[in-house]
């Protein structure tokens, strides 16, 4: 985390200065994108579709 | 500097786009809405959707239900084996059996009439496809699926599997007729 | 235990090798070619049985060699060559040792044996089950085991890459985000883990039940379940395949991404939705409701069918930009007419992009459309479609890969370089041919895994059209045309590996590295760049690319309204 503003002139150390933005630290990080990428068609795919099957009713 | 190395700047979220990536992304997303919202437009307006009324049932129970429909309409058969052929009554439940390797039995529609057509398979997967028209069904044993259609044209039409169903697969084959309706 | 710390530096390409993860890249590569050797003679048996004028084999040969082509491309080909593809994704690109290279042996062994087993196992003439082995039809137990074996293995190496990133991370081998390449790299792995997860929940319940352990499995149930992995795996193949265009953009031409929000945007949107379209295959199933079938076959409304637009032009933006910057900068095409055509590397990659938008990409939204889908389900068509996205797709851009990786990787020179000039166009165009007359036979109603189109030995066969004929003959002309191309491929890259002209450097060695091998960050321009200068045409920096992608565009929407059309002609149902 960056404390100060750059102070212009700091040499090297002032292009590490400016945060990362939020996105791009979120696309930075496998383990989230693994996390959301797992999680995403488990839900929307595996679970909704199977609850679907159990749903189906028997034939009269 | 390239694709196979780090991003040059820290902060690449922020470089500005290119007109040229900017202007295909608006109109790329334009498309896929149009694509998605096509399908629920046909189900309101459009007239082949696939029914999702489907139950669960046994071999046994549908088998009963085919053999009462073939015991009051049979019409006629056909082939050496003897297959029925069923003339249901318009606007009636049809059954209609998948099995290695065979359709059972085999139906006789009338043209512009609507029927609910049931088909389930009493052993492995079948695939309902009807020939020329090409409408293509997955059939299950185990759910019996419900498909209201309305043939449109009289003629001889093939109803044949397309779904990998063993070394006989080639010879599940049968035939749907559709007839001129009868005056009465 | 001491860590390995060896590596070498290419000296023709500036790539830095780990040794272990050096030798387990190409053990990988080279076990995935040899699947492909054999998946290719029983293409060839394949096609040979579907040309309705030749029928090669009798039926249960045919059913057992598509069951063994079908696994031995789709799974073992693709999945040991894109282990290979994450490692040097990982450990190469990133100038990284390779996570824990023992379990990455472990993992490799484990996947080796699994595709033996299953191939045993279908072999034995008990197993033709075809790749997707829908239950009730059963195999033997070893197709499973073998199979979960496989994807066991898979999954370590998986793991191996994830380590191989946090590795990186913590020993500073790079400085700030990794290489989009690596990224692409990211996406397929992760896409991997949640395939072989849902394999795992369907394969092992179907392995108890072949050996009498479970007594019912439900087909729904299985077809919906073993779809999150079956189309799943051929997404790790789309993440893996774009990875590759970049990667060979950025060697064959250093082109930098246009921009890396959009690129990496594009990746993250295969991440979350591109799964969800396996649902694909579940669109003439009864059961499953149209909001799930809608909002699942769309990837969430088309979101990762806008992802491949994106790679579809930022890919041949970034190399139009590149060879702009270099002078051909004249008109709307002299960057492409000016490419090096005569390099397969090149050439395999962009007809691997085209074939896989213009045949594939189009031919999978068709299919994936719940209406249009009756008039396509489980025809020839589909086949037709996954021969553009997975051979024509992936398979020719990891074909123009090797030609890349012979040099630097196995360090031979290449063994007939003419023959590879030639071997991406025969194999492309070939495997083009054969996916478009496919599409072509089962518009028409000719279905897939099927012996016989003549329904021999039915008691009411169907009788096909003429035409319908026809496009099975061309397309098995087509395929035997792409079979001379695998074959090219397969001679040169074995040739090669084994027998080619070792590249000899002097001084040759490994040099030992600690961490933080980085070097220091490079100051940035003090401006944030805004563009790439006086290029382009109309504000444009890529027109060109514009305008190919406005005619791949215009395809698309054309032939998809031609099949609505077609659609409603048919028999009213609901």
């Amino acid at each position: 985390m960056s404390q100060a503003p750059a102070t212009p002139g700091a040499a090297d150390d002032d292009v590490h200065d400016e945060p990362i933005p939020m996105m791009q630290q979120l696309i930075d990080n496998p383990f989230l994108l693994l996390f959301l990428g797992v999680a995403m068609p488990t839900v929307l795919y595996i679970v909704w579709g199977v609850m679907e099957i159990v749903g189906i009713p028997l034939a009269k | 500097m390239s694709a196979i190395e780090p991003p040059a700047q820290r902060v690449w979220w922020k470089q500005p786009l290119d007109r040229v990536e900017g202007t295909w992304i608006v109109i790329a997303f334009a498309w896929c809405m149009v694509m998605f919202f096509m399908m629920p437009y046909w189900h309101v307006y459009g007239k082949q959707n696939l029914s999702n009324e489907a139950y669960r049932s046994s071999p046994e129970a549908f088998l009963a239900k085919a053999q009462a429909m073939v015991d009051k309409h049979t019409v006629r058969t056909v082939t050496e084996q003897n297959i029925p052929v069923v003339h249901p009554v318009p606007g009636a439940d049809v059954y209609l059996v998948a099995r290695l390797w065979q359709w059972w039995p085999v139906l006789e529609l009338e043209e512009g009439q609507t029927y609910r057509l049931h088909i389930m398979s009493t052993d492995w997967l079948h695939g309902f496809s009807l020939q020329p028209e090409n409408i293509n069904i997955q059939v299950h044993p185990g759910y019996e699926h419900v498909v209201t259609l309305t043939p449109t044209k009289e003629g001889t039409y093939s109803i044949i599997c397309n779904e990998y169903c063993g070394i006989n697969h080639h010879t599940m084959a049968s035939k749907l007729y559709v007839v001129k309706p009868k005056k009465s | 235990m001491a860590v390995n710390r060896n590596f070498r530096t290419c000296p023709s390409t500036g790539l830095v090798y780990h040794e272990p993860a050096e030798k387990l890249i190409r053990w990988n590569a080279v076990a995935g070619v040899v699947s492909l050797l054999v998946g290719g003679v029983l293409a060839l048996l394949v096609t040979l049985t579907r040309w309705p004028a030749v029928k090669l084999l009798p039926p249960d040969w045919f059913y057992l060699v598509l069951t063994a082509h079908g696994l031995d491309m789709l799974v073992f080909w693709i999945i040991f060559f894109e282990i290979a593809v994450l490692y040097f994704a990982a450990s190469t690109l990133l100038k990284c040792r390779l996570a824990t290279p023992k379990v990455a042996w472990v993992a490799f062994w484990l996947m080796i044996v699994g595709a033996i087993t299953n191939n045993i196992a279908v072999f034995k003439g008990d197993s033709s089950v075809m790749f997707t082995s829908y239950v009730p039809m059963g195999a033997h137990p070893l197709f499973y085991l073998g199979f979960i074996l496989f994807a066991v293995g898979a999954l370590v190496a998986c793991f191996v890459f994830f380590g191989t990133l946090v590795v990186g991370k913590a020993e500073k081998t790079y400085n700030g985000s990794i290489p989009l390449v690596t990224f692409g790299a990211v996406t397929a792995a992760i896409i991997a883990v949640f395939t072989i997860a849902a394999g795992a929940i369907i394969l092992i319940p179907t392995f108890l039940w072949s050996v009498g352990l479970v007594s019912h499995i439900d087909s729904l149930m299985y077809r919906t379940v073993w779809w999150a992995f079956g189309h799943s795996s051929q997404q790790i193949n789309v993440a893996a395949h774009v990875s590759v265009w970049y990667a060979i953009a950025a060697i064959v031409f250093g082109a930098k991404p246009m921009s890396e929000k959009v690129s990496r945007g594009a990746f993250v949107l295969y991440i979350l939705f591109l799964q969800l379209a396996s649902a694909h295959h579940l669109l003439a199933d009864p059961g499953l409701t149209s909001n799930w079938k809608i909002f699942n076959t769309s990837y969430a409304m088309y979101l990762a069918v806008l992802a491949s637009m994106v790679h579809g032009l930022t890919v041949p933006g970034a190399i139009e930009v590149a060879q702009r910057g270099k002078g051909f900068n004249k008109g709307l095409f002299e960057w492409l007419r000016k490419a090096p055509w005569g390099n397969p590397c090149f050439s395999g990659m962009f007809m691997s992009l085209v074939g896989f938008g213009f045949l594939g990409g189009i031919s999978g939204v068709m299919m994936g459309t719940e209406q249009l889908n009756l008039i396509i389900h489980n025809t020839i068509y589909v086949p037709g479609h996954f021969h553009a996205t997975v051979v024509v797709g992936t398979t020719l851009a990891f074909m123009a890969l090797t030609y890349f990786l012979i040099p630097t990787l196995f360090r031979r020179e290449l063994m007939f370089p003419g023959m590879a000039k030639w071997q991406t166009y025969v194999y492309g165009l070939g495997m083009m041919g054969f996916s478009v007359f496919m599409m072509g036979a089962g518009t028409l109603g000719v279905p897939r895994r099927h012996w016989d189109m003549a329904f021999s030995g039915a008691a009411l066969p169907h009788e096909f059209p003429g035409a319908a004929y026809l496009m099975m003959g061309l397309m098995a002309v087509s395929g035997v045309l792409a079979t001379v191309g695998g074959a090219m491929y397969l001679v040169n890259t074995v040739g090669s590996v084994f027998f080619g002209k070792k590249i000899v450097t002097p001084d040759f060695k490994r040099v030992p590295v600690r961490e933080g091998m980085a070097p220091a960050r490079p100051p940035e321009p003090a401006v944030a760049p805004a563009g790439h200068g006086a290029i382009g045409a109309g504000g444009f920096v890529a027109p060109g690319t514009f305008v190919l992608a406005m005619v791949f565009l215009t395809s698309f929407v054309l032939y998809y309204f031609v099949n609505w059309k077609y659609l409603s002609t048919v028999w009213p149902l609901k």
